[in-house]
């Protein structure tokens, strides 16, 4: 260990209960935690959501400022959220939102000091889950009712 | 009057504090604000989404009425303020995390509150311009 080259690598120097050094992550982290978990897998995604809306949040300014602009804009806005790839964007989005929105009320009662036992974080982890999908649903419903 | 011991009695040098190197007791500030504009979005959110939802091929002229609404104009500009806060707020946190060098951490912090606070302006100038 004399010759670390990697400042990384303190961070791998653990040591066995009979004092025996053995290399291994000091402290939580992907090579030693199970990603499919529902706690740091939710975790995790909450950040991705959050990256992923405010990108979302380019096609409200474009379809504001296209508003603003005059009708010829509009319409192209209007022509590419109703192609394929715009009902792609718009499904997903609205997906991402009701996620990052249901879990962070979740965060926001952590915030407070609630929830943080294991099942109360399993409960509120499936409970975000589910009101996502169903949210996500109703939200489409609307969409395409007022599509066509 | 004035009490020298008093005065002096933050340890940190001027210098220190102006470096933002200390407790300027405004450290919760950053961390309040994204919950406060998280909360603010709670309502807000619930009703962009699903009016949005309801505006699916809605004609030029239909979603101009619709912006110009004073009620929609007034929400649409709290979404717009609130969102690109929250947004810059964490965007700066997953930076501040995942990227390491100072100049590039303080660099990428900087534009993405550039570009937050140009897309806030434009949106809601657009909204303006359709209300007003």
């Amino acid at each position: 260990m004399s010759n670390m080259q990697d400042g990384r690598e303190a961070g791998m120097i653990g040591s066995r209960t009979d004092g025996a050094p053995v290399r291994r992550p000091l402290s939580p982290h992907l090579q030693a935690y199970d990603m499919l978990q529902i706690t740091s897998a939710m975790s995790i995604s909450h950040r991705i959501t959050g990256v992923a809306w405010a990108i979302g949040l380019l096609f409200l300014v474009w379809w504001l400022a296209a508003l603003a602009a005059g009708p010829g804009p509009f319409g192209a806005v209007q022509w590419f959220l109703g192609s394929v790839l715009g009902w792609v964007v718009l499904m997903g989005l609205s997906a991402v939102a009701w996620y990052h929105t249901l879990n962070g009320i979740r965060h926001l009662a952590w915030d407070a000091g609630y929830g943080f036992s294991i099942p109360a974080t399993y409960r509120s982890g499936h409970m975000v889950l589910i009101g996502t999908a169903v949210l996500t649903g109703i939200t489409w419903l609307i969409l395409f009712v007022a599509w066509i | 009057m004035a009490n020298p011991i008093a005065e002096r009695a933050a340890l940190r040098s001027p210098l220190g504090r102006v470096r933002g190197l200390g407790s300027a007791k405004s450290g919760t500030q950053a961390w309040w604000m994204q919950r406060v504009t998280s909360i603010a979005l709670l309502p807000l959110t619930i009703w962009l989404v699903f009016s949005l939802a309801c505006m699916a091929g809605a004609s030029f002229g239909e979603a101009q009425a619709w912006v110009a609404r004073p009620l929609n104009a007034v929400l649409l500009l709290a979404f717009l303020a609130a969102s690109f806060h929250h947004s810059a707020a964490g965007i700066r946190e997953v930076i501040e995390d995942y990227v390491k060098p100072e100049f590039a951490r303080m660099g990428s912090v900087l534009v993405v509150k550039g570009v937050c606070a140009l897309l806030w302006l434009v949106s809601s100038l657009a909204v303006l311009r359709i209300a007003i």
